[in-house]
């Protein structure tokens, strides 16, 4: 009789629904997985190590392409390592535009996450809806900091600056009306604070839309329920953070039991699983759109009332302004020194982490006591989750494997560096 | 922090004869590879503990640790690119002790606080693998492996991760230069990938330096009390 071999399988790593590159080997016994061994690093572009050779704030750009859907966490995560470093704590108002942003990425990566998701599974209608939505969020980044993805918006003392008082405009061309301009523009002529409060007055009933889609679709739980269960205990014990560890039961936010910026003073709710598997990952996520929304009303509310310095005017660590530069020989000094050798931070390590929209993304930062970091490490969520993608397939079909890869919301940017 | 007064005061209490360090609120304890696993088991399964999570595994190189390429004191007539010193650093610090480290993150999110374990290590790089005792740390001790060259005893699957099929050296090491040492191209006449020895010229754009600072002149002390 001849030997039976399990077949294995090649998964990528340009397959669409490997989310960027991953490659999978996957050995089957028959359409049942029996070991998902994935092969990363084809994104390696050490970033930690480019970190070490570029003054502090030249890496805060490197920051937003490590997860590239959620950029401004990762600058979050990344500035506040310094500010720990340097003992600096930003004016409120840039802390609160911080957290706005934040949950504003956490919305932009969800859509994107619930888009790829659907698509992965079957659902095209709901990534062209996610769209929709995402493109008005991303003419808030490049309100706020001229680009749409790569913002670069943070610095270790505040943000780049204020809010703008005005939206960009669409324009009448051969391809869009002048009626469809109006429409389109109907929300962009007051602030950018208006131009979001629009958005999440109506957010709500988008998230509607979603769930109608696919919260009772019958399609859709048969492909999510009871796929990829992972215990609480095994959950922990797996590293797993955020809405993977709270799809489980956990009930761990970063946001509420480490308080960072001013979450400390903002009312929201943290949703949470029961099963833990696929479904309740997706019923997770959803909410905290929800939630994340309130939040940003709430940022709204309190930006409004109060305006303010966005940055620190310690010139040591922060620019001056241009006006500044132009009257003062110290201003002038400072600049020169800044944009050219950086500053120097104190002799020591900290760990920094932040509830990112997959997990904890924390920064471990030791300085020697120069213009560049030592040693940064980042500590990707995504990675610990796709190290348990093996034991959350095995026994699963090869169609359930895309399923579970793409409830972990995998981005491959953060995962390889 | 008084939850973290109450995390050392139980350290020391479990721990007498381990170094314990606070600095910037984080509570960092010095290890030896030989004391790790008795003492990560504790911290795992001991209730006064709880560290059900193990966050992060990483590699650290301190050949370079306090040399500075820039000579801050004085002024040079020459541009950055031309006076960084890259062959002959100035040694500020002067730190004694083995060259490489591995760093664990851990959090207990029972009672909510964190810990680092720090282990120095010089020649053999050994450390016994935690993946028995944290199953998240086997992808963070792959990477360490394969980036640093330290060895994790009793590890299920010490394969490389990050880097490329075939790769040689370990990248993160400070003596492992950024462009590396090969290039990859497609060549089209003999039709296939080659490796090319790199021609990139390693240059420094901003020099790493490290000043007197005079506005942390107080920091060990405010280290210390905080």
């Amino acid at each position: 009789m001849p030997d039976l071999r399990n077949y294995t399988l090649n998964f990528g790593p340009q397959h669409p629904a490997a989310h960027g590159v991953l490659r999978l080997v996957l050995e089957m016994d028959g359409e049942v997985i029996v070991r998902a061994d994935p092969h990363v690093g084809l994104l390696h572009r050490a970033t930690e190590k480019l970190a070490e050779t570029k003054p502090f704030n030249q890496s805060i750009g490197y920051m937003d392409r490590l997860d590239y859907v959620s950029m401004m966490c990762n600058e979050h995560g990344y500035v506040l390592a310094i500010e720990k470093l340097l003992g600096v704590t930003p004016p409120v108002r840039a802390q609160y535009i911080r957290v706005m942003f934040d949950e504003i990425t956490r919305i932009l990566n969800h859509l994107l996450w619930l888009g790829a998701h659907a698509l992965d599974i079957g659902a095209m209608t709901v990534f062209l809806y996610a769209f929709r939505e995402r493109e008005m969020l991303m003419d808030c980044y490049e309100a706020v900091s001229g680009a749409r993805l790569h913002a670069t918006y943070y610095r270790p003392g505040g943000v780049y600056r204020d809010l703008p008082d005005s939206m960009p405009q669409y324009q009448a061309s051969p391809w869009r009306s002048a009626a469809d301009v109006a429409k389109q523009n109907a929300d962009r002529q007051g602030s950018l604070l208006d131009f979001i409060e629009a958005f999440t007055d109506t957010f709500p009933q988008k998230v509607d839309e979603y769930e109608t889609l696919l919260t009772d679709n019958r399609i859709w739980k048969q492909r999510t329920v009871d796929i990829g269960i992972v215990s609480p205990e095994r959950a922990k014990a797996l590293g797993f953070s955020g809405p993977m560890l709270r799809g489980s039961g956990v009930l761990w936010d970063l946001r509420k039991h480490q308080p960072y910026e001013v979450y400390d003073k903002l009312d929201f709710d943290i949703p949470l699983g029961k099963n833990g598997d696929c479904y309740d990952r997706y019923l997770v996520r959803v909410e905290e759109m929800r939630q994340s929304n309130r939040i940003v009303k709430q940022c709204i509310d309190w930006l409004r009332k109060h305006p303010g310095e966005v940055m620190l005017s310690q010139h040591k660590i922060t620019p001056p302004t241009r006006a500044e530069m132009k009257g003062d020989m110290e201003s002038l000094i400072h600049h020169f020194k800044l944009f050219t050798e950086g500053y120097t931070v104190p002799v020591g390590q900290v760990y920094a982490a932040v509830e990112h929209p997959k997990g904890e993304f924390g920064v471990y930062l030791i300085s020697d006591g120069a213009n560049k970091p030592y040693r940064l490490k980042i500590r990707p969520p995504g990675f610990s989750h796709l190290a348990a993608l093996d034991e959350m397939c095995r026994g699963h079909m090869l169609a359930d494997v895309v399923a579970i890869l793409s409830s972990q919301d995998i981005v491959f940017g953060e995962i390889d560096r | 922090m008084s939850t973290v007064s109450l995390l050392i005061e139980r350290l020391q209490k479990h721990f007498p004869e381990q170094q314990i360090e606070i600095s910037f609120g984080e509570v960092t304890l010095t290890l030896t590879p030989q004391t790790l696993k008795s003492i990560a088991n504790t911290l795992h399964t001991h209730p006064d503990f709880a560290f059900e999570a193990l966050q992060d595994v990483c590699g650290v190189d301190y050949l370079d640790y306090g040399l500075s390429e820039w000579i801050a004191e004085k002024a040079t007539g020459k541009g950055f690119e031309r006076a960084a010193l890259r062959d002959k650093k100035i040694n500020i610090l002067e730190r004694q002790g083995p060259r490489f480290a591995v760093v664990y993150h851990l959090l207990s999110l029972t009672h909510n606080w964190r810990l680092r374990i720090m282990i120095l290590l010089d020649e053999p790089l050994m450390v016994p693998s935690v993946v028995d005792i944290w199953p998240s740390a086997n992808w963070f001790e792959r990477e360490a492996f394969d980036l640093f060259g330290i060895l994790f005893e009793d590890h299920p699957d010490l394969r490389r991760i990050l880097t490329d099929y075939g790769f040689i050296g370990h990248p993160f090491r400070k003596d492992f230069p950024l462009s590396g040492y090969v290039e990859v191209r497609y060549d089209a006449t003999s039709g296939k990938v080659v490796y090319d020895p790199v021609d990139i010229v390693p240059r420094t754009l901003v020099p790493k330096m490290i000043r007197r600072d005079q506005r942390y002149a107080d920091d060990d002390s405010a280290r210390g009390a905080s």
